[in-house]
C-alpha cells in the first residue's frame, strides 16, 4: 500500500463514453508531446517525409537520373545544394526522389509481415495445437539466424530484385509480429468479453476476427512503428552491399555506397547527404514508435 | 502527547508529503505514535491510509518523492530525522528492523538465503566469515526453520512463502534489534501459515523484549496480537487505545465502522457493514480538518474546526481520539455486548 | 552444472536443424536452374543434364537433403568459383578477422553501455539520464555503413588520426604468426608491439562503428532493467536492513538487472553479426562479410550460402554461451535446464 501514486495511474477514471475516451486519448497525446518535445519534432518530420515521398517528382530541381546537369564532383553550391556526384547528377534531386523508394520498400515489407505474421500469430495463439507448434518453430528458426545475414541469403537465393528485398525484409520481421500477436491473443483468449461473445453463439473464427483481432491492434501498431525504422535500415543496408536496387536508380543506401570511395579523397557530400537523410528518416520513425508506445501502453514507458 | 513516559520509538506530529505530477499528496499529517520496549502496537486502517508511509518514514527508507515537512521521529532518545545517511543506515537492520508482505518477492531471488542473512551480519557486526556463517545458520534455527544447514544454501524460489517469511524474520532479527516493524507480514501467505508466522513473531518479540509495530488491515489479527491499537484514516491517526478498550468501546465513528466491517465484530456475514465512500483524494487543496467528515454519519458543524488527538475521556488517559463528535462509551459498549 | 550445460547443448539441436534446412532450401531456390547456371551460357542440353546428375539434382528432395547434410558434415561446403578454393577453408581463414572485430566492438559497447545504463537508472531525470535516452534513440537510428564512413572521413581524412580505412594492418606491417588468428593477441604472443599498435589502430574505427550501433539496445535495456529492479521489493528489504548503498546497488540490484541484459545480448549479437558485414565493406576488412559481398557481386553462390550457414552456426553458438552465462547468474534457470 505504498502511498506514492505513480504518474501513469493517477488519471481519474473516465466514463466509457466516446467523448470521454477521445478526451483521455487527447490528454495522453498532449502529455506525451509535452513530456517529450522530440515527439512533436518526430511527428513534423514524419509529415515532411510523407510529403517528400508523395510530391518528390514535382519538387526536385533536376532530373535525378540525368548526368552532367552540373560539373561532376562539385561541392554544394547555390545551384546544387547537396552538390553533384561523379556523373554530375544532382544529389539533392536524387535524395528527394529516393524517399519514395526507400519508404515504399519499408512500408511494403512491414505491411507484409504485419498481415502474415499477425494472422499466423493470432491463429496460433487462439487455436494452439499443431499450427501453434509449427508457427513457433518457424519463427524460432528465423530467429536462429543473424537477421541481416538471413536477408542477404534470401535475396542472394531468390534473385537480386527490389521485390525480393521487400520479401526478405518481411521474412526477417515476421517473428516479431507473430510473437506479439500470439501472446496478445493468448492472454485474451479466455477473457470475459471473449467468453461472452462465444456464448452469444459466435463461431470461433468470428470471435477471433471480430472480438480478438481488433483488440490486439494497438500493441501491433506499436510493433509496426518500432519496426519501421529498422526495416528502412535493413533495406538500405542490403542495397549498400549491392543487393536489390540497381544503379542508376536513386536510393539512399546505394547512394552512400557510391559516395563511399570518394570519402577518403575528401568529397564528403556524395555520401553525407543521402546518409543524413536516411538517418533522419530512421530516427523519425524510432521516435514516433517510442511516442506511440507511450501513448498506447503507458506502463511500458522507459 | 502520548501517555508513555519513556518510549523507544516516538513519532511526534509527523507530516509527510509526496510531490507528484498530479499535485502534492498530503500523505501524513500531525501523526503521533509511541512504542515502549516490549510492547506490540497494531497500526490498522484501509489501504492507502498511510500505514506504510509512516513505517517507511520511521525506517528512513521513504520514497524519493516523499518530503517530511513537519514533526520529529525519535528512537531511544535520538532524533532520527537529524541523522545523516550513514548514521541512519547503521541503525537500520541493527537497532530497528522491518519485515514486509509478499516474502517471496521481498528476498533477493538469485542469492542464497543464508548469504542474505550474512550480508546483514557483515554490515553490522565484526564477525569473521566463518563465524558469520555459523551465526546465519543459528538465525535460521531461531526462526524454527528445520534443517538450517541445508536451508542456508537455498534460494527463495526453492522455499514456500511461509519459509521465505521466516527467512525474512531471520534477516530482520539477525542483529537483535530493539524494534521490529512488521508491514502486513502475513499478506500473500495462506491462512494456516499466517497463524504460524504471527505466533513466531509474538514469541520472538516476547523473548527479546522487542517493541513491535504490526501494520495490518486485519482487525482480527491486530486484536489477537497487539497490546495497543492505532487506527489510521487518510493520513491521520484517528484513535489510539488499549486493544480491549478500543474493541469494546470504539469512540471514533471510523473505528466503529471499521470494526463493524470486520468479521470479528459481526455475528454473521449479513451483519458486516461496508464503510460508505472512499478515502478522500489527498491531493485536494480543501481537505477538511477531519478527513473522515465526508463519509461520517455523525458529521456536524463543529467538524470543520481544527482537530488533534486528545484523551477520549477523563478516565482514560491512554485512549485517545481525534473527533469532535465521538460516540459515547456507553452506546458502543452496549452495541458490542450484543455481538459478544 | 555440467549436466545443465549438456542439456542446453541438446536444446540447440533443433535450432541447428532448422538452420541447415533453411540453408538447404536457399541453395535449391537459386535463381533459375542451378545446373544451367553451372553449365554457363554456352552449355548444351546434354551438358546441363550431366551437371544435373553430377549435382544430384535429379534425385528427390529428401535424398538431396541427406547428401547435402553429409557434405556439410564432411566439411565439403562447395567451392568458390572466383577463388577456386573450398568455401569452408576460405571461411575458416577469414573468420578470425570478423570475430576479432565483432568481439572488440561488443566489448567497447558493453564497457560504455552498462555503466551508462546503471548511472541513468540510479539518477533518473539527471543529465546522464537524458544523455542515455538521447544515445539510445539516436544510436539505433544510425546506419552502420554511414557512421563508419563518417568516422573514416573525420578521423582519417580531416584529422589524420586514424590510418587509411583499408584492412587489418597498414601495408608495411606483416601479419603475426598464426596462433588465434586475432592480430591483437597474436602480436602480443609474438612480442611484436609494433604490429600490435598497427593492428589496434586499424581496428579502432570499425570497432567503434559497430559499438555505436549496439550501444543503444544495451544501454536501454540496462537502464530499464535496473530501474525495474531498483523498485523491487527485495531492494527495499536490503535498504531496510541498512546494507551499504554499494552492496544494494551491485550485489542486489545489478546482478538481478543483468539477467534481462544477458537476454538482450542475443538480439545484440544478431545486430552485431549483421552490421559486421556492412562495416567490413566500409573498412575493406578481410573477414567473412567482405568475402560474402565479393561473392554476391560475382554471383558466386556457394560462398554466400556457406557464409549464411557459418554465421547462423556462430550465432547459435553465441546464444548457447549466453544461456550458460544466464544459468551461472540465475539459479532458477539452472533448475529449469
Amino acid at each position: 500500500m505504498s502511498a506514492t501514486p505513480s504518474a501513469a495511474t493517477t488519471a481519474t477514471p473516465v466514463a466509457a463514453t466516446q467523448s470521454g475516451a477521445v478526451a483521455l486519448w487527447w490528454r495522453n497525446l498532449c502529455y506525451v508531446f509535452g513530456e517529450n518535445p522530440l515527439s512533436a519534432i518526430a511527428a513534423g518530420l514524419f509529415v515532411f517525409f510523407i510529403l517528400l515521398a508523395a510530391l518528390g517528382p514535382w519538387l526536385v530541381p533536376y532530373d535525378p537520373l540525368a548526368s552532367h546537369v552540373g560539373d561532376p564532383l562539385s561541392p554544394p553550391s547555390a545551384a546544387h545544394w547537396f552538390g553533384t556526384d561523379a556523373l554530375g547528377r544532382d544529389i539533392l534531386s536524387r535524395v528527394v526522389i529516393a524517399t519514395r523508394l526507400d519508404l515504399g520498400i519499408a512500408v511494403a515489407a512491414v505491411a507484409l509481415s504485419f498481415v502474415v505474421g499477425g494472422l499466423m500469430g493470432a491463429f496460433a495463439g487462439y487455436f494452439g495445437g499443431w499450427f501453434d507448434r509449427i508457427s513457433t518453430r518457424v519463427s524460432d528458426t528465423i530467429m536462429a539466424f543473424p537477421l541481416f545475414v538471413l536477408a542477404m541469403g534470401i535475396v542472394a537465393a531468390m534473385g537480386n530484385t527490389v521485390a525480393n528485398i521487400v520479401l526478405a525484409t518481411a521474412i526477417i520481421n515476421l517473428p516479431f509480429y507473430l510473437r506479439v500477436a500470439r501472446a496478445e491473443v493468448r492472454v485474451r483468449r479466455d477473457a470475459g468479453f471473449v467468453e461472452a461473445a462465444r456464448l452469444a453463439g459466435n463461431g470461433e473464427l468470428r470471435v477471433l476476427f471480430h472480438h480478438l483481432i481488433p483488440n490486439i491492434l494497438p500493441p501491433m501498431m506499436v510493433q509496426i512503428s518500432l519496426n519501421m525504422g529498422w526495416a528502412i535500415l535493413n533495406a538500405a543496408g542490403l542495397s549498400f552491399i549491392g543487393l536489390g536496387v540497381r544503379p542508376p536508380e536513386a536510393e539512399w543506401g546505394i547512394m552512400v555506397a557510391e559516395g563511399a570511395q570518394y570519402i577518403v579523397s575528401g568529397e564528403w557530400w556524395i555520401a553525407l547527404f543521402p546518409g543524413l537523410v536516411l538517418m533522419l528518416a530512421v530516427f523519425c520513425f524510432n521516435l514516433l514508435g517510442d511516442s506511440l508506445r507511450d501513448l498506447i501502453d503507458p506502463r511500458r514507458r522507459t | 502527547m502520548n501517555a508513555l513516559s519513556n518510549p523507544l520509538l516516538e513519532v511526534d506530529r509527523l507530516a509527510v508529503e509526496f510531490r507528484t505530477r498530479g499535485g502534492t499528496v498530503r500523505a501524513l499529517e500531525n501523526v503521533s505514535l509511541a512504542l515502549a520496549e516490549g510492547e506490540t502496537v497494531g497500526l490498522v486502517g484501509e489501504s492507502g491510509s498511510g500505514k506504510s508511509v509512516l513505517s517507511f518514514a520511521a525506517m528512513g527508507i521513504q520514497d524519493a518523492a516523499a518530503r517530511i515537512t513537519a514533526g520529529a521521529i525519535r528512537f531511544a532518545g535520538q532524533d532520527l530525522l537529524a541523522k545523516k545517511g550513514a548514521a541512519m543506515k547503521a541503525l537500520r537492520g541493527r537497532e530497528m528492523a522491518m519485515i514486509f508482505q509478499n516474502p517471496r518477492v521481498a528476498l533477493n531471488p538469485i542469492r542464497q538465503v543464508g548469504r542474505q542473512i550474512e550480508d546483514v551480519l557483515a554490515r553490522h557486526t565484526d564477525l569473521l566469515p566463518a563465524a558469520r556463517r555459523a551465526r546465519a545458520i543459528e538465525c535460521l534455527a531461531e526462526v524454527r526453520i528445520p534443517d538450517p544447514e541445508r536451508r542456508y544454501a537455498a534460494y527463495p524460489f526453492e522455499l514456500s512463502g511461509g519459509m521465505c517469511q521466516r527467512v525474512m524474520i531471520a534477516i530482520a532479527l539477525a542483529c537483535k534489534p530493539r524494534l521490529l516493524i512488521a508491514d502486513e507480514p502475513t499478506t500473500g501467505l495462506d491462512v494456516t501459515t499466517q497463524a504460524a508466522i504471527m505466533r513466531l513473531v509474538r514469541e520472538l518479540s516476547a523473548e527479546r523484549r522487542m517493541a513491535t509495530l504490526l501494520i495490518t488491515h486485519d482487525l482480527g489479527m491486530a486484536r489477537e496480537y497487539c497490546d495497543r491499537i492505532a487506527v489510521m484514516h487518510a493520513g491521520h491517526i484517528v484513535e489510539v487505545g488499549p486493544t480491549e478498550a478500543l474493541f469494546a468501546a470504539p469512540r471514533h465513528p471510523y473505528t466503529e465502522r471499521l470494526i463493524a466491517a470486520t468479521p470479528v465484530g459481526a455475528a454473521s456475514l449479513a451483519e458486516l457493514a461496508a464503510i460508505d465512500g472512499n478515502l478522500p483524494d489527498l491531493r485536494r487543496a480543501d481537505l477538511p480538518a477531519c478527513r473522515f467528515a465526508e463519509r461520517c454519519p455523525r458529521r456536524g458543524a463543529e467538524c470543520e474546526r481544527p482537530l488533534a488527538l486528545a484523551p477520549a475521556g477523563a478516565s482514560s488517559a491512554t485512549h485517545l481520539i481525534a473527533c469532535h463528535r465521538p460516540l459515547t462509551a456507553a452506546a458502543t459498549e452496549a452495541r458490542h455486548a450484543a455481538f459478544a | 552444472m555440467i549436466q545443465a550445460i549438456l542439456k542446453r547443448l541438446l536444446g540447440a539441436v533443433p535450432a541447428i536443424i532448422g538452420v541447415v534446412i533453411v540453408t538447404f532450401v536457399l541453395t535449391r531456390a537459386l535463381p533459375g536452374d542451378p545446373a544451367a547456371y553451372f553449365a554457363g551460357p554456352a552449355g548444351s542440353t546434354e551438358a546441363i543434364e550431366e551437371i544435373r546428375v553430377k549435382l544430384g539434382l535429379d534425385r528427390s528432395l529428401p535424398e538431396q537433403f541427406v547428401s547435402y547434410v553429409g557434405d556439410l558434415v564432411r566439411g565439403d561446403w562447395g567451392n568458390s568459383l572466383t577463388t577456386g578454393q573450398p568455401v569452408l577453408a576460405e571461411i575458416a581463414d577469414r573468420l578470425p578477422a570478423s570475430l576479432e572485430l565483432t568481439l572488440v566492438g561488443l566489448l567497447l559497447a558493453v564497457v560504455v553501455a552498462i555503466p551508462l545504463g546503471v548511472l541513468a537508472a540510479t539518477r533518473p531525470g539527471s543529465w546522464i539520464d537524458h544523455l542515455c535516452r538521447g544515445i539510445t534513440t539516436a544510436g539505433v537510428s544510425l546506419p552502420t555503413f554511414f557512421t563508419g564512413l563518417l568516422l573514416a572521413y573525420v578521423f582519417y581524412f580531416l584529422l589524420g588520426w586514424a590510418p587509411s580505412p583499408l584492412g587489418r594492418l597498414d601495408p608495411y606491417a606483416t601479419a603475426p604468426d598464426f596462433v588465434t588468428g586475432f592480430y591483437l593477441i597474436d602480436s602480443l604472443i609474438a612480442g611484436d608491439l609494433e604490429t600490435f599498435a598497427s593492428a589496434a589502430k586499424q581496428l579502432i574505427l570499425p570497432a567503434i562503428t559497430l559499438a555505436l550501433f549496439v550501444l543503444a539496445p544495451l544501454a536501454r535495456m540496462t537502464r530499464a532493467s535496473m530501474l525495474g529492479v531498483l523498485s523491487a521489493d527485495f531492494i527495499r528489504t536490503a535498504r531496510a536492513s541498512g546494507l551499504r548503498p554499494t552492496t544494494v546497488l551491485f550485489t542486489y540490484a545489478f546482478r538481478n538487472a543483468l539477467l534481462p541484459v544477458l537476454t538482450t545480448l542475443g538480439m545484440v549479437f544478431s545486430f552485431l553479426l549483421g552490421s559486421n558485414v556492412l562495416v567490413e565493406k566500409v573498412f575493406a576488412w578481410p573477414g567473412i562479410g567482405s568475402f560474402a559481398i565479393e561473392a554476391l557481386v560475382a554471383s558466386d553462390y556457394a560462398p554466400v550460402q556457406g557464409f549464411v550457414l557459418a554465421m547462423a552456426l556462430l550465432y547459435v553458438l553465441l546464444n548457447l554461451l549466453i544461456d550458460v552465462a544466464y544459468g551461472l547468474v540465475d539459479p532458477r534457470a539452472r533448475l529449469e535446464a
